[in-house]
């Protein structure tokens, strides 16, 4: 059997979605612990009774805070966004159409090998899916009353299967690590924001003259510092870009995974397409979840625009481009078994 | 300086080989465990077949020779042993499963009814859990085959006691194009 194709796709979201969380974790240690480097520096050449920046407190208590930012999220982020959503779980189906739901939730989990997570539907007429939960083997996927009307089986299944890829990727671990390096990195580039605007406004005061006095001993610290600040006034918007950025890569992978799982990735490119047809925006789904869902849920949606600005922001990548690899796999597939083209 | 560097080195090997074989170990119980799965699923599908049987008895009384293709065949692949014996007999079962399926075509009455259409969603997630297990199953196995097969893995492999799992294989071409359980079909009023 050669699905070349599918898992060398997977291999390559893999790699880049490595290499972008290890640029965000130097970019976030460069944010946490480069402003204590250049105060070590500033402060190495003071006179003995002065102070000496020799503890990293602005590291470690950023740090600090995104890591109790995580932990919360992590705990008690899967409950938060099924409540947000209005989501209910289908505990015993009432009707043929959350059999089948229920049904094709098991049948991904036996093919990822996992246990069945729990299934829930999201009183909501358009067409979208996501999936969250602690870690693989306690998960949740939610899908709206109206995919559940407008999809088949099979498309259903490649749903289902791309959220299971999510879950067997453990993606819901990782959008919420990088989420909470992102709100750490918010919270301290708004504090010295703050302290830099204050301090400009009493720019002459006895105070902020007397901070800067013994500072002028080390060039290289003074450049460091101010290299620091200014990344750090920049840092939400990169660290958001990078999350995006591996956001768009795991949409990649959950695709390829899910042609794995069912090994038929013509039904999700049927799926996605349908999907990206029905328009409108699925109200009951915050932005904030937008990274689990399987289409963007927001009304504008970034992910439309191919080129350089869904290249930066958006959170999926563009319906077309994951609708054309996926053909691409379903082409190898049907070429390797001498079938019919689809449709 | 040189017993040093050959202790560290010794080191380095043995924790490697202690590495590669609990890697061995675990994906030995992992290919174990799927081929429980199937075994779960088979069960499934052998309990649904009598409810099958009843339900369409009275109806297709004239197909009474197809019925009992189903019933022995289940009896058979309940009885087989081994991954060979049971990839065999389950094959048999779903070729005349695959035949009972399509006279049915032939009762639309009998289509209709909310019975039979449950079942039918039962039956058609049944065939393709089994399905996904064993797609799981052969995934699993494979992956352990090629680690036990690849070198410098294979030194420690004899150690781990690891051997090569079979895989499920699909028989003949007549199974390979039946499960057409109608599985595109979306029930009714949904």
């Amino acid at each position: 059997m050669s699905d070349a194709n599918l898992f060398a796709q997977q291999a390559a979201n893999r790699r880049r979605s490595a290499w972008l969380v290890a640029l965000f974790v130097l970019f976030f240690a460069w944010v946490g612990f480069g402003g204590d480097y250049a105060f070590y520096l500033l402060t190495a050449g003071a006179p003995a009774g002065q102070y000496h920046h020799t503890v990293p407190f602005i590291g470690l208590l950023t740090t600090a805070a995104a890591s109790v930012l995580c932990y919360f999220s992590w705990k008690t982020g899967p409950r938060r966004v099924l409540l947000a959503a209005g989501a209910w779980e289908v505990v015993t189906p009432a009707s043929p159409a959350q059999l089948q739901l229920v049904n094709v939730a098991e049948e991904m989990a036996i093919a990822a090998g996992l246990p069945k997570p729990t299934v829930w539907v999201v009183p909501d007429q358009d067409l979208n899916a996501f999936a969250t939960g602690h870690d693989s083997r306690h998960a949740s996927i939610a899908v709206t009353e109206g995919l559940l009307a407008a999809l088949d089986r099979d498309e259903l299944q490649g749903v289902v299967a791309h959220e299971m890829s999510h879950i067997q990727n453990d993606d819901v671990k990782l959008m919420t690590l990088l989420a909470g390096m992102l709100g750490a990195v918010a919270l301290l580039s708004d504090g010295i924001g703050r302290y830099l605007r204050v301090g400009g406004r009493m720019g002459g005061s006895s105070r902020g003259g007397g901070r800067s006095g013994g500072k002028g001993n080390n060039p290289l610290g003074a450049v460091l510092l101010i290299v620091w600040v200014f990344t750090l006034l920049i840092a939400p918007v990169v660290t958001r870009l990078l999350a995006m950025a591996v956001s768009r890569k795991r949409e990649y992978l959950a695709d390829a995974t899910a042609a794995q799982l069912t090994r038929h990735p013509e039904a999700l490119a049927r799926a996605l397409q349908k999907l990206d047809a029905a328009s409108a925006p699925t109200r009951s789904i915050a932005q904030g979840a937008a990274h689990l869902c399987i289409v963007d849920p927001a009304e504008r949606k970034l992910s439309d625009r191919e080129g350089i600005v869904g290249d930066i922001f958006a959170s999926h990548p563009p319906i077309r481009l994951r609708v054309a690899r996926l053909r691409a796999m379903a082409f190898q597939n049907a070429k390797r078994e001498g079938g019919a083209l689809p449709a | 300086m040189t017993t040093i560097l050959f202790l560290a080195v010794l080191a380095v090997i043995l924790l490697w080989g202690v590495g590669v074989y609990n890697g061995l170990v675990s994906l030995k119980n992992q290919v174990r465990n799927a081929w429980t799965q199937i075994d779960v699923q088979l069960k499934r599908r052998h309990d649904l077949i009598p409810n099958l049987v009843n339900t369409v008895k009275g109806a297709m009384e004239y197909e009474r020779g197809t019925m009992e293709a189903v019933i022995n065949a289940r009896a058979k692949a309940m009885g087989a042993q081994g991954v060979k014996a049971t990839a065999e007999a389950e094959g048999q079962l779903t070729q005349a499963l695959g035949k009972l399926f399509a006279l049915m075509e032939n009762y639309p009455d009998l289509k209709a009814t909310k019975n039979v259409l449950q079942l039918q969603e039962e039956l058609t997630s049944t065939e393709n859990r089994i399905g996904f297990s064993r797609q799981h199953y052969n995934d699993v196995a494979t992956e352990y085959n090629t680690k036990q097969q690849q070198f410098p893995t294979n030194l420690v492999a004899g150690i781990a006691k690891a051997t090569p799992a079979d895989l499920w294989v699909i028989v003949d071409d007549q199974e390979r194009a039946v499960p057409t359980v109608d599985l595109s079909s979306r029930p009714p009023g949904a």
